[in-house]
């Protein structure tokens, strides 16, 4: 496990060393990303010129349940980017090399890519989070700044899951399935607003299919003090478990991949 | 103009082969449509009142702009043509006994009406059947839907000529990174692609009606929800023909300075 994390650590830092190369490219790309989710709070910020609420969360609320789903998603991109590209690693036939090193699959893979263009998006997300948080009176204490560290975690989680469970589907297609897009880039522009926003079924699919209630709409639902029970504070730790099935996929994806490519 | 027509064809058949991905596209776009519906509605649920159109008009607005997505997107601009200025390739298309402009103008118009053929019908049949408060339904008139369709293609000739003229400014400028980054971004958040343009505050509202980019999808996609009617809805065809033409006029001529003193890189 120590020399694992040791592992990565060196991947990581080739990885920056490899993108400080190229800074205006890497400046470049790190406003397009944050040009995209600029827009999507733009929307909100209009939105809300008109509107007093959205399902009982107010302007600085939602911006608040906006700001943490994007970190979520933001870390677990930077991290697992590798599963999002990697389609073309199965069809170029760089996984067969992988297969032959004596080193944990999941962990070269994940090194293979890392995005550090990512924090364009997490300095937004930040910021917004500043904002909701001076703007939603939030009252401050131990059992809530410990509910926001596992949301983050949580939330990481349940992304890095998704973006698994994309990869894994690779071994099956060949190729990338844009219909995952809607779980990863579809999650990032409609979690702008808590789910609950979103009716109940969708909220039921949320909870039990693919958790983002977890990681976002229940916790914000005790931060905001709308529920008061202690439990609420362990809930985004319940989107871990989501991470079973993806692996499980993975390794069925695994067991049954042929090789392809040259 | 012949040369030009098969061309068009040419580049539209070529758009017809990608239906896998026409599959993915229908699949994005009728979640993308559901849930934009499904946030309307709750601040619909909450302050009917402030709401500055109907809600049955807003339902529309939003399947049809799912729908017909690929006509008006600011991010469909193609790489390939970016790549070809950069590297120079672009050469071997300026020998042909075609115009570059109008080239260029034609391949964005087939790469947009290609794609949006082959995803319009499915994500129409599919919101004509949805349930209740989700569903499209028509314009009661035979006269609106006509006016639709023209403001629709006019919507669609600003949108190309849009495009093409940031492939000729790319000629001047070689690197599209940035520009490409800033455009598609503007153009988002003014053609009414991100909230509608009248869900915008009044003051603002008035100053983006008369932009280009409210030519776009903004005009059919609100007369086919029956927002814009009589006068304001004429108003809103002449801006569109008046933008069309300027931007024409624009691209043109600065492609004949590009073309003037353009200096191929690369070998």
């Amino acid at each position: 496990m120590k020399e694992s994390i040791r592992l990565y650590g060196r991947y990581v830092s080739i990885h920056v060393k490899t993108i400080m190369e190229y800074k205006v490219s890497f400046l470049l790309t790190a406003i397009a990303q944050f040009m995209v989710s600029f827009n999507v709070f733009l929307g909100v910020f209009f939105m809300f010129q008109r509107f007093s609420a959205v399902g009982g969360f107010t302007y600085s609320q939602v911006l608040l349940c906006y700001s943490i789903f994007l970190m979520e998603f933001s870390l677990a991109e930077c991290v697992a980017r590798g599963f999002d590209t990697f389609s073309s690693m199965v069809r170029k036939g760089e996984f067969d090399r992988i297969m032959v090193r004596p080193r944990g699959l999941v962990l070269q893979v994940l090194g293979s890519r890392f995005e550090l263009t990512r924090f364009g998006r997490m300095l937004q997300a930040l910021v917004m989070f500043v904002y909701g948080i001076r703007g939603s009176d939030v009252a401050w204490n131990v059992p809530k700044a410990i509910t926001i560290v596992f949301m983050l975690a949580g939330g990481t989680a349940l992304f890095f899951g998704i973006f698994l469970v994309g990869a894994a589907l690779c071994f099956f297609t060949l190729e990338g399935l844009e219909v995952m897009n809607i779980f990863t880039d579809g999650a990032r522009e409609y979690g702008k607003y808590p789910v609950g926003v979103y009716g109940k079924r969708l909220l039921q699919f949320c909870t039990f299919v693919v958790p983002y209630g977890l990681v976002q709409y229940y916790p914000l639902l005790y931060l905001l003090d709308k529920r008061t029970q202690a439990w609420y504070v362990s809930l985004p730790l319940l989107a871990f478990l989501f991470l079973i099935p993806c692996y499980g996929l993975w390794r069925v994806g695994v067991r049954k991949y042929q090789s392809a490519g040259s | 103009m012949k040369k030009y027509l098969s061309f068009f064809r040419l580049r539209f058949v070529m758009g017809l082969q990608y239906r896998t991905a026409a599959w993915a596209g229908v699949a994005t776009q009728f979640v993308w449509g559901g849930m934009e519906i499904a946030v309307f509605r709750a601040f619909y649920e909450a302050e009917p009142e402030r709401f500055p159109m109907t809600f049955q008009a807003t339902v529309n607005y939003i399947w049809l702009q799912q729908a017909f997505l690929a006509l008006f997107a600011a991010w469909l601009l193609e790489n390939e043509i970016f790549e070809s200025i950069r590297d120079g390739n672009i050469a071997y298309e300026m020998c042909r006994p075609l115009r570059i402009y109008p080239m260029l103008f034609v391949r964005g118009g087939a790469v947009r009406t290609s794609k949006a053929v082959l995803r319009c019908l499915p994500i129409l049949v599919f919101a004509s059947a949805a349930p209740d408060p989700y569903r499209l339904s028509p314009p009661a008139h035979g006269g609106t839907m006509c006016f639709f369709v023209l403001t629709m293609i006019l919507g669609t000739l600003v949108t190309v000529a849009f495009g093409t003229l940031i492939y000729v400014i790319t000629f001047f400028t070689i690197s599209a990174q940035g520009l490409r980054l800033l455009v598609t971004s503007v153009m988002d958040f003014f053609n009414g692609s991100i909230i509608p343009i009248p869900f915008f505050p009044p003051g603002m509202r008035i100053v983006m009606e008369l932009l280009p980019f409210a030519a776009m999808q903004n005009v059919p996609l609100r007369i086919f929800s029956g927002e814009l009617t009589g006068e304001r809805a004429i108003g809103a065809f002449v801006l569109q023909v008046l933008w069309l033409v300027v931007l024409v006029i624009l691209g043109d001529r600065l492609m004949k300075r590009a073309e003037k003193k353009l200096s191929v890189q690369g070998g």
